[in-house]
Order: structure tokens, then sequence, then C-alpha cells
């Protein structure tokens, strides 16, 4: 008998307490939880600005015409130079001047030799302060994000979801995806909270707030 | 023979080393700091959701419905992970998943794998399996590693060496980093940031070389075969996507139904864990994806002795652990002893009912009996695992195993006897009496008769004059309760 096989037949051995016509549905699972944890009347984009910033990263909020300026403070504040961008990033939006842009392909030892990388995201989840990629335009591979030591990310305030099951609803398990809160981080040596172990050891964000943008001008 | 590996091997028995380690003062301050400060980050970020309880009920629905259907979910699993591009291969026991890793590794032609820091494999000891076979396998998460370098072996779930402070670490990094690969930096100091640069620097030309990772799993959803890590520092995202080869080693208990189920436990795992509305890092992959990540994935199914413990109609629930490890920082025994006293990988409350049951109770006859049955554990448990009902049900079957002893008589009658409310009083209402006779200063030293077993190694509180059911029903007439 295969190992599969004794796995599974000791399985059902060790559930002969279950009636052999019960179907998983049968077995109830309440569901009354909150969909959501934001307040009535709290601002989504607020509450996941705050949330962000309160895992040690910086939160800007900007609107679309502001977005480049903005990119170029963050980098300049964190004089950050040698970058990298995912295909699919809109470069019409960087900055032009001191920077040296490093379009993909790029191989892990050329990603570890850079300051940085600016990237899209796929959602947010305001009641967490999270950012998900979903290697998706503008976000590139996994790696990119990872290896260099500072992360520069580009959220829509439209793609912030209220919180945790709205998110997932929103996104595509069948793609890899990235759940980012804060930057890298330890408490392993007596719980003292240190950033930065093997993943970014900065995390900015820039919550770009195209709706407001266009309901301003309007 | 399954669940091998759960235990240490030539551990003493947990009363004899919780002894030992009671009289380390150092270690007890440790602790006391740690799970102090882990304890009140839970409790804030859990009181930040008012619908907690309701989240709580729902997991333990979902890990009951699964229980129940395991078979089911497991073939579903493995066929979508199976149509996403990953392989999948069942281990009956310890033996059997080292093997299957070993080869697969064997199979890359490489001599070492980077390791995420996983509760399966080292219950397997596959790293000590590996070295036999050739195999280098670096451990990447900072507390393992302090572990590996140490040839020491973890004492907590969540943060495994938190029981070496920072002069400790310092003085391991300085003479042990050099001789697995880049040497700590000269005049390293014991500052936690400075310790963290040293771990980054030597483990990061680990990273960029590494062809095969070896990684546990938190979760796995049998819908859409995503496989699910959940962590802090990043050494899990450089393990799962900058090798060619990831090999998976899952516990089979892990399994989910569907990729919705996620959005309960990512709500209690965090907080219950680290006291976090989210970590740092959480990462999915289904099947292997072309051009991002590994081009090989392979998802080994872990048994060990989970069956034997799924047979056991009140002991299965401990199948529905988190690894959270909150039941260890609210625990009165594990805070004064730390986790090496309970000589298993799995330590405090969860590992006092999961270890006897997955190596069985004659080899860890002792567990059951490490806890106060004070119920902390049950409270900040995210899955409801009811610990102190498990912990009696193993004590009479611990005792059983050694022959039908006074204890075990004693045990059974104490199980009747808390089932129902009615005897409960009755009881309750005879030791007040009892108890009265036999204290002194409020307790009762050696108890009389077969009960001895259990207080020759504690002190038994006097029962109080009246039973709580009586004090209520009379505050309660007189209006003094609120």
């Amino acid at each position: 008998m295969s190992s599969r096989e004794t796995v599974l037949a000791r399985i059902r051995a060790a559930l002969a307490d279950v009636p052999a016509e019960e179907a998983p549905q049968d077995v109830p699972v309440p569901r009354d939880y909150r969909r959501s944890h934001v307040r009535p009347g709290e601002d989504t984009v607020t509450l996941f600005a705050e949330r962000v910033a309160d895992y040690r990263a910086n939160v800007t909020r900007t609107d679309r015409a502001g977005l480049t300026d903005a990119i170029a403070a963050a980098l300049t504040r964190r004089e950050a130079r040698h970058l990298a961008v995912p295909a699919g990033f809109p470069t019409e939006l960087l900055p032009t001047g001191g920077w040296e842009w490093h379009p993909e392909p790029l191989d892990v030892p050329a990603l570890d030799g850079l300051d940085g990388a600016i990237t899209l995201a796929a959602a947010g989840i305001a009641v967490t302060g999270t950012i998900v990629l979903d290697t998706g335009a503008g976000q590139g591979r996994r790696a990119l994000t990872l290896v260099p030591d500072y992360h520069l990310c580009i959220v829509d305030a439209e793609q912030i979801a209220d919180d945790v099951p709205d998110a997932l609803a929103r996104l595509d398990p069948a793609r890899p995806l990235t759940f980012v809160s804060g930057p890298s981080a330890t408490s392993d040596i007596e719980l003292d909270r240190v950033e930065g172990v093997h993943g970014p050891r900065t995390l900015d964000v820039i919550v770009v707030e195209s709706g407001l943008d266009a309901a301003r001008t309007a | 023979m399954t669940g091998q590996g759960v235990v240490w091997l030539g551990s003493p028995p947990f009363p004899k080393a919780a002894r030992e380690a009671l009289k380390n003062d150092q270690l007890r301050a440790n602790l006391k700091r740690a799970t102090t400060t882990i304890r009140d980050k839970r409790l804030a970020v859990a009181s930040e959701l008012d619908d907690w309880e309701a989240l709580r009920e729902s997991a333990a629905a979902i890990k009951r419905r699964t229980a129940r259907h395991l078979d089911r979910y497991l073939l579903q699993l493995e066929e979508s992970v199976t149509v996403a591009g990953g392989t999948v291969h069942w281990a009956a026991d310890a033996a059997e998943a080292n093997r299957i890793v070993t080869e697969l590794v064997r199979a890359t032609g490489e001599r070492e794998v980077v390791k995420i820091k996983s509760m399966a494999t080292q219950e397997i000891g596959l790293n000590e399996h590996l070295a036999e076979a050739g195999i280098t396998a670096y451990e990447t998460d900072l507390a393992e590693l302090i572990v590996q370098l140490g040839d020491d072996r973890p004492s907590h779930i969540l943060v495994p060496a938190i029981h070496k402070n920072r002069g400790e670490i310092r003085d391991l990094f300085t003479a042990e980093m050099g001789s697995w690969g880049r040497p700590a930096p000269d005049g390293l100091t014991d500052e936690p940031a400075a310790l963290a640069e040293a771990a980054r620097q030597h483990l990061r030309e680990k990273f960029l070389r590494a062809k095969v990772a070896v990684s546990g799993a938190n979760f796995a959803c049998a819908e859409t075969g995503t496989v699910v890590v959940v962590e802090s520092e990043g050494n899990g995202r450089m393990c799962l996507t900058l090798p060619e080869t990831l090999i998976t080693v899952m516990g089979i208990e892990k399994v989910v139904p569907t990729w919705s189920d996620l959005e309960v436990f990512l709500q209690l795992l965090p907080r219950s864990s680290t006291g976090e509305r989210m970590n740092p890092y959480t990462s999915t992959w289904t099947g292997t994806t072309e051009g991002d990540g590994p081009s090989a994935f392979h998802l080994v199914l872990l048994d060990n002795g989970r069956t034997d413990t799924l047979a056991d109609t009140v002991g299965r629930q401990a199948l529905a652990c988190i690894r959270c490890s909150a039941c260890l920082n609210v625990c009165p025994v594990y805070e004064r002893t730390g986790g090496h006293a309970y000589g298993s990988v799995y330590p405090g409350p969860i590992g006092a009912v999961l270890t006897p049951q997955l190596v069985g109770v004659e080899t860890a006859a002792s567990l059951p009996f490490a806890s106060t049955l004070c119920g902390a554990c049950y409270d900040a448990c995210p899955v409801k695992i009811n610990i102190p009902e498990v912990l009696t049900h193993l004590r009479a079957e611990v005792v059983e195993a050694k022959g039908r002893s006074a204890e075990a008589l004693a045990m059974k009658a104490a199980g009747v006897v808390l089932d129902s409310p009615r005897l409960l009083g009755a009881a309750q209402k005879a030791a007040a009496l009892g108890g009265r006779v036999l204290s002194r200063d409020g307790r009762i030293g050696r108890l009389p008769g077969p009960l001895h077993g259990w207080s020759d190694s504690r002190d038994t509180p006097a029962p109080a004059t009246e039973s709580f059911r009586t004090w209520w029903r009379k505050n309660k007439e007189n209006g003094e309760s609120r």
C-alpha cells in the first residue's frame, strides 16, 4: 500500500465516529463576524495611512498631479538614486534629475546592488495597514520588492479595501501574492523590534487620491 | 513508528526538568519580561476587534469541519496543487518525510538548502537527517539561526531563542558564525540592531546562492491549492522566491477548505501571535509561476501521529492549533519553566496536549500534568481549543496506561463530576467541609489516600468555605451583584 493510501486509510479509520452520510456542509460554520472593522463615518484612506504609519513606514498622501514631486521627495529623503522599475510601471510618473532607473528584467545580484525599488500595488487593507502585491503590471517579480533595502510603493486610494475579507475577495489566489505590513522586522532578540533583517529596511507609501482629485477639479 | 522526533530523546521528565529550570533566575527574568510584553500587546490588538469571539467561533468551526472530512480536503488539495504545477508527496511518518525531502534535494545535485522556520521540519528532525546525508540545512529565521549556531534547542514556538539574552547572542555570533559562513564583524556589540545586521550579512550570501529551499506552511487551501506562509523578517520570502526548487513540509491538519476561509485566520493569527494587526509579510503561492519564483514545487503531506490524534474524539481538537503561541504566553507554568522543560518540539499548554498524542501518552506521560488547569490557555486560544479538557482527558489516559491506579479512578471520577453542575455543586460543598479540617494557612499539604500523587508535587489551595454557585445565589438574591 502506498503511503498515500496508508494515510487516507488511517484518516478514515480515525473518523469512525463521523456518520458516512455527513457532508462537510453538515458541520455548520457560523459567519457572523464583521466583514469590516472600519467604524461608521471613518475614512478608509485616512485609516489606511494611519495604520501603515504605525509600522514605522512613511506615508504620504497626494493627488495625481503631485505624484511625481512626492516620488522625488521620498527618494531624496532616503538618498536612493539607483532604483529598479518593474515592467508596466507608468514611467511618465518618474521624476527626472539625479536618478538612475533600472528596468526589469534584472537578476538577483543586480537587484542586490541597487538602492531600492519603486512599484505599484494590487490592493491595500485599511484596518491592518497592509499593501498587497500580486506581481501584476508595475509590481514586478517578488524578488524586486525583497532584495533591495528600500521599497517605495504607490497605492491608488481606490485600491484600498476596508478589511481583510474584502481584500481577499478582490485578489486572485492563482497569482503569487505578497502581503506587506510595514518594513521587514524581527523581535527575536529580547523582543526589541528591529527593522530590516532580510527584507527592505525602509518602506515608504504614497497614497494617490485620484478620485478626490477628479472630484476637486470637476 | 509514528510521532518520532516530536520528543527530544534523553530529556528528563517535566517535573525534573522544571525543577532545574526554576533555579535559573536569568531564564525566569527573560521569560517573564517576554511573556508579559507579548501578552499585553495581544490583548490590546484583540480588543480592537469587537467580534473577536465570533471570529474564534468561526475558526473553530472551520477546523472542525476540516478535521471531520480531512480525507476529502487532502485529496482536493492534492488535485489543485497538481493542476497548478506542483507535486504532492505523502509521508506516513518522520522517517518517510525525511527520506522524501532528502531524495528531492539529491535530485537537484545541491548539497545545501536554506530553511524557513518550521515546526513540522523540527518535529521530524529534518536538519539532522539531511546532515547525515551530507546536506547542510541553513536556518534563516534570526531566532532559529541563534538556536542553530548554539547547537541549542528552541524554547518557544514563536520566538525560539527567547531564553537567550543579547550578550549571549553576541558571544555566540562572534564565536560561531565563521564556521558556518560569513563571520560576524569585528567589534560586534550586543545592540539588537547590530546583531540583526550581522545576521543579515551572514545570511544574505546564502540566500543569493541557494538553489533549494525547505519551508513549512501555515495554511493550504484545498479549493485553490494555495499555500500560505506568515512571517516577519523576509527570510521566508527569500526562501520562497529566490531558489529554483521549493520543498514544503506540511502537517495534514494545516489544510483549510477555501481561499476565503483565510479571512478568518489572517485576522486571528497575527493578533494572537505577535500582537500585531498584521505580520510584516504573508506569502501565498499556488503551484509554480512562470518567470517568478521556484520552477519546481513539492508539497510533502505529513502524518507522523496526526491520524492517531484524529482518532481521539476529545483530543483531536488539538489539531486545530495554528501555532500562534498565545497559550504559552499566558501560561503560569510556561512562564516559570520555559520551553526546554517540556522536552518536546511543542512546548507550553499546546505541547502538553499535542506532544503526548503525537507520540503516544506513555512516551510523554508527565506532560498532561504540566499545568495548573487554570484555563488561561483556553481563553487565549484563537481557535478555541479546550486545552484543560484535553489535559484532564489525557491525564486519565496516562494513569490508565500505567495500570488502573487509584489516581486514575479519581481522575475519571473528577471528569464525571466536572461534567455535571449538580454533582460539581455537591462536590464543592463536601470539599469545603473537608478542606477546612485539613488546611493550614489556606494551603493543604499532603492529601490523604489516593490523591497524594497529586499533592506530592504541589500545594493544593484549600477549598473556599462556600462554592461560587452558593456565593452567587446568595449575593445575587441580596442584590449586591452588578
